[in-house]
C-alpha cells in the first residue's frame, strides 16, 4: 500500500499554491495534513500526478475575532479547534465537534480547510460548518471569493471549488446559543453512521452521513421556528432524504438514527 | 528524489527518498529505527505512532518529505541513554501494560502526548485518547491502568513546588 509516483512541490504561500495547481492541471492535488488524502493514495483511489504541500503555511493557521464572526485560517488543525480559547467563548460548538474527529493523532495532522475541501458527507466538521451558516474563502487564480457553506457542498466528494482553488479560510458567525453535537458509531474511532450538529438552539441542524453530502436539516429548522417541540421538530429528520446503506445502516435504520439524534441533540442544546 | 533533513531522537539526520516514501518507511528502512511498528497500514491501528514536533502522529498516514525539518521521537528516543525507562514505559512495566507488546511503541507514544494534551486524564479521557491505538491481546485495562499511573506521576512533576497533589 505504497502510493503510486507523483512530483511533489512545496507551496510557500496560497497564491504560490494556486499558481502549482494551475500549472499542475486536473492532475493535481493539494496537501494540507493529508489524513484524508494519502489513506486514498495509498488505496490508489486517488492518483494525483502533482501534490502541491500546503502544510507548511503558517500564516493560514489562525482562529480570531473578526466583526461579530470568528475567522479560522484553512490549515488550522483540529487540535488546534478543540483547544482554543477563541473558540470555546465564542463558537463552542466547532471546538466540540474537532475534538469528535478521529482520535488525537489524526487531529494533530489534519486540518479544517482539508476536511471542508475533501468534502466527504461522513466527516464531523462540514456538518458543523453547515449549521452554523458559515463562509468559506477561496483563492484563486482570480483572487478570492465567498462561497457559503450552503453551497459548498455539490456531491459525494465534490465542492464547489474549482481544480485550481485553495480555501483559504472558513468564517462563522459568533455562536453561543444552545449547541449540541450527536454522533453515532458502533466502533471507537470510526466515521459517523450519522450525526447531527444543532447550533443556536435549534436554528442551524445539519446532519452527517445522511446523503451524498452533509444536509441541512431544513424541515426541523423551519418546525421549530414555527414554534414545535424538539420531538416533534425532531420527528421531521429524515424528512425527503435518501441516505445510503452499507454494512454498517441501511437507509431506514439512518433514517431512524436521523430523528433520534436529533431529538436528542435538540434537547441537550435546551429546546423545549 | 527529494531531500529530506530531520532531527530523529535529537540527532540530525539526512536521506534521499521518493516524494511517495512513508515517514514509517523512512524511519523503519533508511534509518534502521525498527521500533516503530507497521499494523493495519492504513491510519487506524496507531502502531506507527511517532512524535512530530512532540504531538503524536500516525507515521503510516504521513510522508517523509512532510516530516522535512521536523523533530521526530520514536520509541528509541524516549529512555535516558543508560537506559533508564521513562514515566510511561516504566508504568507500562510496573502495570503489565503489555503482552505480545506489539502495540506498545505506538501505545507508549501516543500516552505521552496525550498526557501532555490533557493535563486532567481521567479513566475515560484514556480510553479515548487512546482509541485510535488498537491491542489486539485486548490488554487494555492494564494499559488504561499504566496511562493513568505515568499521568499521576507528570501530574505531581509538574505541580508547583508547595503545593498539595
Amino acid at each position: 500500500m505504497i502510493p503510486a509516483a507523483f512530483d511533489y512541490e512545496v507551496a510557500d504561500s496560497a497564491a504560490h499554491a494556486v499558481e502549482l495547481l494551475s500549472r499542475g492541471g486536473d492532475e493535481a492535488k493539494l496537501l494540507a495534513g493529508g489524513h484524508s488524502l494519502i489513506p486514498m493514495m495509498r488505496y490508489r483511489l486517488a492518483t494525483p500526478s502533482v501534490l502541491v504541500d500546503v502544510g507548511r503555511l503558517d500564516d493560514l493557521r489562525y482562529i480570531e475575532r473578526r466583526n461579530g464572526a470568528v475567522a479560522v485560517g484553512a490549515l488550522t488543525r483540529h487540535s488546534e479547534l478543540e483547544h482554543s480559547g477563541v473558540l470555546a467563548e465564542h463558537c463552542p460548538l466547532l471546538a466540540a465537534v474537532a475534538a469528535e474527529v478521529g482520535d488525537p493523532a489524526v487531529r494533530h495532522r489534519g486540518t479544517l480547510g482539508g476536511t471542508l475541501a475533501h468534502a466527504d458527507p461522513a466527516s464531523d466538521l462540514p456538518a458543523a460548518v453547515l449549521a452554523l451558516g458559515g463562509t468559506l474563502v477561496a483563492r484563486g487564480p482570480g483572487g478570492d471569493r465567498e462561497i457559503a457553506a450552503a453551497d459548498f457542498f455539490t456531491g459525494w466528494f465534490e465542492s464547489a471549488l474549482a481544480p485550481d482553488e485553495m480555501l483559504v479560510e472558513v468564517r462563522v458567525p459568533a455562536s453561543t446559543g444552545g449547541w449540541n453535537y450527536q454522533k453515532f458509531n458502533r466502533r471507537a474511532q470510526d466515521w459517523a453512521i450519522v450525526g447531527v450538529a444543532v447550533a443556536d438552539g435549534g436554528s442551524g441542524v445539519a446532519l452527517v452521513n445522511m446523503g451524498s453530502t452533509p444536509i441541512r436539516a431544513a424541515a426541523v429548522e423551519q418546525a421549530l421556528a414555527d414554534g414545535a417541540t424538539a420531538a416533534d421538530a425532531a420527528a421531521l429528520a429524515a424528512e425527503g432524504l435518501d441516505p445510503p446503506a452499507d454494512l454498517n445502516a441501511d437507509a431506514d435504520f439512518r433514517r431512524h438514527l436521523a430523528r433520534v439524534l436529533t431529538r436528542r441533540a435538540l434537547t441537550a442544546a435546551g429546546v423545549p | 528524489m527529494s531531500l529530506v533533513t530531520l532531527t530523529v531522537n535529537g540527532e540530525g539526520r539526512s536521506l534521499d527518498v521518493e516524494p511517495r516514501t512513508l515517514l514509517v518507511h523512512a524511519l523503519r528502512d533508511h534509518l534502521g529505527l525498527t521500533g516503530t511498528n507497521i499494523g493495519c497500514d492504513s491510519s487506524s491501528c496507531g502502531a506507527c505512532t511517532v512524535l512530530v514536533d512532540g504531538l503524536s502522529a500516525k507515521s503510516c498516514t504521513m510522508l517523509a518529505v512532510q516530516a522535512d525539518g521536523a523533530e521526530i521521537t520514536t520509541i528509541e528516543g524516549v529512555a535516558e541513554p543508560d537506559g533508564t525507562l521513562n514515566s510511561v514505559q516504566q508504568a507500562f512495566h510496573e502495570c503489565h501494560a503489555l503482552q505480545c507488546g506489539y502495540c506498545t511503541p505506538g501505545m507508549v507514544m501516543a500516552a505521552m502526548s496525550l498526557i501532555d494534551e490533557y493535563p486532567d486524564l481521567d479513566e475515560a479521557g484514556v480510553r479515548s485518547g487512546l482509541e485510535g491505538n488498537l491491542c489486539r491481546c485486548t490488554g487494555y485495562q492494564n494499559i488504561v491502568d499504566a496511562v493513568l499511573q505515568a499521568a499521576a506521576t507528570a501530574a505531581t512533576a509538574n505541580a508547583p513546588a508547595g503545593s498539595t497533589p
